[in-house]
């Protein structure tokens, strides 16, 4: 049954979570896909990220004569594969201010009916996520066919590897939810502020090379981002031994890098909430649900 | 009545309204860029983020100093092409999509002294974003330049330009017989050509018929022909010699512009013939 024609105002208010979620999971499916046909959809949403991981080994191949058994090459690969997450849940959740406001010109509608709007823009990311899933494994799938990317399925820890996917998963989702807020207030650029935080964060969580690269007083604001920790939890549950060559975090184990990632996970969930609830007053205030800026 | 209302307005008509066209329509990028000055955040840190990211993955990897100044160039030359794709290619489907491109149409001017207009505005407004980007850049990453021939630097990039600019303008109505598709088709464009093209490392580290293919893109050959001009390492890293490389962005220019030309009175004709063209179908 299409969801659009189950939407009820009634309800316990885990229902109507429940209903926003999902109306807004298969609009965002809608809105991403639905432009052609699944196969050229497919070759659209993998040929991107294999670009930028294409970049990285023709650079690194370039220099190394092609030594993709260092443990750098992995830890440079398995890095970038999963910033993919970064890019597609965070900045396109923010994004979903920018499509229906500007380009559908649709959000004063979604915010008159009967939605949970925070839980709505959760939704959306829905898409995105199933996207950059896939981006993620076909990226690593042709490293290790490839490119000697040491993986070894038998070594894995999964349940260490599925924990911290879901948790990062979430963490993204409420740095985006922070995003959109903001986006609310902006009239101007607000498409360029998703790609600087992204940017940034690229940057600055060791997630294309240790933070020992970084000039010594650029290392602390790695340390300050979650995604440092998220990265490197991925990296040893999926290749532990290649991880652990780095000294980055070295002198940190598994359970209290997932300690720290949890901290800050909790704590940017507070962050994110409180700052979408403040932009989004601010914006009724102001009167710019509806503000249309053709910039 | 005063006499602003009854003060006949000088109209002009043949080269004179093309070349009016082409100013007016390269005005407000120009003069855009002076009166909203928030791009020098976004266009220059967004651009300077991607560039110390990959330059730190060379040192990371004990690379030579030169190829810093690779990716800073490149990242630099990103200007022209995100320039090409999102305010080129994809300008005349944005007209359609706010409702300008009728007007454009219905006006007695030219639509290829439009195309040149926003040719020529971006290309003024993507310098200098392009040059902020390479002095900063090579500020920070104290990037060490060796100029053998600043003349042909200078005819290697005009042409480079012609050619990229040409290519935008052909782009330009392709994108919009795309319609919907050409915001993705620009989204794609994006990494796969700054892989393709050698954004960040030598061109030449492709086989042959992969750099060859590349080469359609004039960004490829002027990059290459650029960075043997000012890296004293340069040549040896270059696909073909810079004089090679200029005969191909001559023909590659002429190319363009001409399948530009033609392709615009093919849009032309469509708009008149079908009455589709301009209506925004969302």
């Amino acid at each position: 049954m299409n969801p659009a024609t189950t939407v009820t105002t009634k309800g316990t208010t885990a229902q109507r979570f429940w209903h926003s979620f999902r109306m807004a999971a298969w609009l965002g499916w809608q809105i991403e896909s639905n432009w052609t046909d699944p196969f050229l959809f497919a070759i659209y949403s993998i040929v991107r990220p294999l670009a930028t991981a294409s970049i990285l080994v023709v650079m690194y191949s370039v220099i190394t004569n092609a030594n993709f058994a260092d443990p750098m090459f992995t830890y440079i690969y398995l890095g970038n594969a999963f910033y993919i997450y970064v890019g597609q849940i965070m900045t396109g959740l923010s994004w979903s201010i920018i499509d229906d406001r500007e380009h559908y010109k649709t959000l004063k509608y979604i915010y008159v009916a009967p939605l949970d709007f925070p839980t709505y823009l959760m939704g959306r990311a829905v898409a995105r996520f199933v996207i950059a899933s896939l981006s993620v494994f076909i990226t690593i799938l042709f490293g290790v066919l490839f490119l000697q990317v040491q993986l070894d399925l038998a070594l894995v820890n999964w349940a260490l590897f599925f924990f911290t996917l879901l948790v990062g998963v979430i963490l993204l989702a409420m740095m985006g939810l922070m995003l959109a807020g903001v986006m609310l207030l902006l009239a101007h650029h607000s498409w360029g502020v998703g790609d600087a935080v992204a940017g940034a964060l690229y940057l600055f969580s060791g997630a294309i090379f240790p933070l020992e690269v970084l000039p010594a007083f650029l290392r602390p604001v790695g340390y300050l981002i979650p995604i440092t920790y998220w990265l490197e939890l991925l990296r040893r549950a999926l290749v532990g031994e290649v991880a652990q060559t780095f000294p980055t975090l070295a002198h940190l184990n598994n359970a209290q890098l997932v300690g720290i990632l949890l901290g800050l996970t909790a704590v940017f969930s507070v962050l994110g909430l409180a700052v979408f609830r403040a932009c989004d007053h601010r914006a009724r205030e102001l009167g710019l649900i509806d503000m249309t800026t053709n910039y | 009545m005063s006499a602003a209302f009854t003060q006949r307005v000088p109209k002009h008509s043949g080269w004179k309204l093309f070349v009016q066209t082409v100013i007016a329509r390269a005005y407000p990028r120009v003069i855009g860029q002076q009166r909203e000055k928030s791009w020098l955040f976004f266009d220059l840190f967004l651009p300077l983020l991607g560039i110390s990211a990959y330059v730190f993955v060379y040192r990371a990897i004990h690379a030579p100093e030169e190829y810093v100044g690779f990716v800073v160039m490149g990242g630099a030359m990103s200007a022209f092409w995100l320039n090409i794709l999102w305010s080129m290619s994809s300008q005349l489907y944005w007209e359609k999509e706010t409702g300008n491109l009728a007007l454009y149409i219905m006006a007695p001017n030219s639509m290829m002294a439009v195309l040149l207009g926003m040719a020529l505005g971006g290309l003024v407004a993507s310098t200098l974003r392009a040059l902020a980007i390479l002095v900063l850049g090579s500020w920070l990453f104290q990037v060490q330049y060796s100029v053998s021939s600043f003349s042909q630097l200078f005819a290697v990039f005009v042409l480079c330009m012609i050619g990229l600019y040409g290519m935008g303008m052909m782009l330009a109505s392709i994108f919009l017989l795309l319609s919907r598709e050409a915001w993705h088709i620009s989204n794609l464009a994006q990494e796969p050509i700054y892989l393709l093209s050698g954004f960040y490392f030598p061109v030449k580290s492709f086989n042959f018929l992969i750099a060859a293919g590349a080469s359609i893109i004039p960004l490829t050959l002027g990059m290459d022909a650029m960075r043997q001009l000012i890296f004293p390492s340069g040549p040896s890293l270059g696909f073909l010699s810079v004089p090679v490389e200029v005969s191909i962005l001559v023909i590659l220019s002429v190319i363009f512009l001409v399948a530009s030309k033609y392709l615009l009175e093919h849009i032309e004709k469509l708009a008149i013939r079908e009455g589709r063209l301009t209506e925004s179908r969302r």
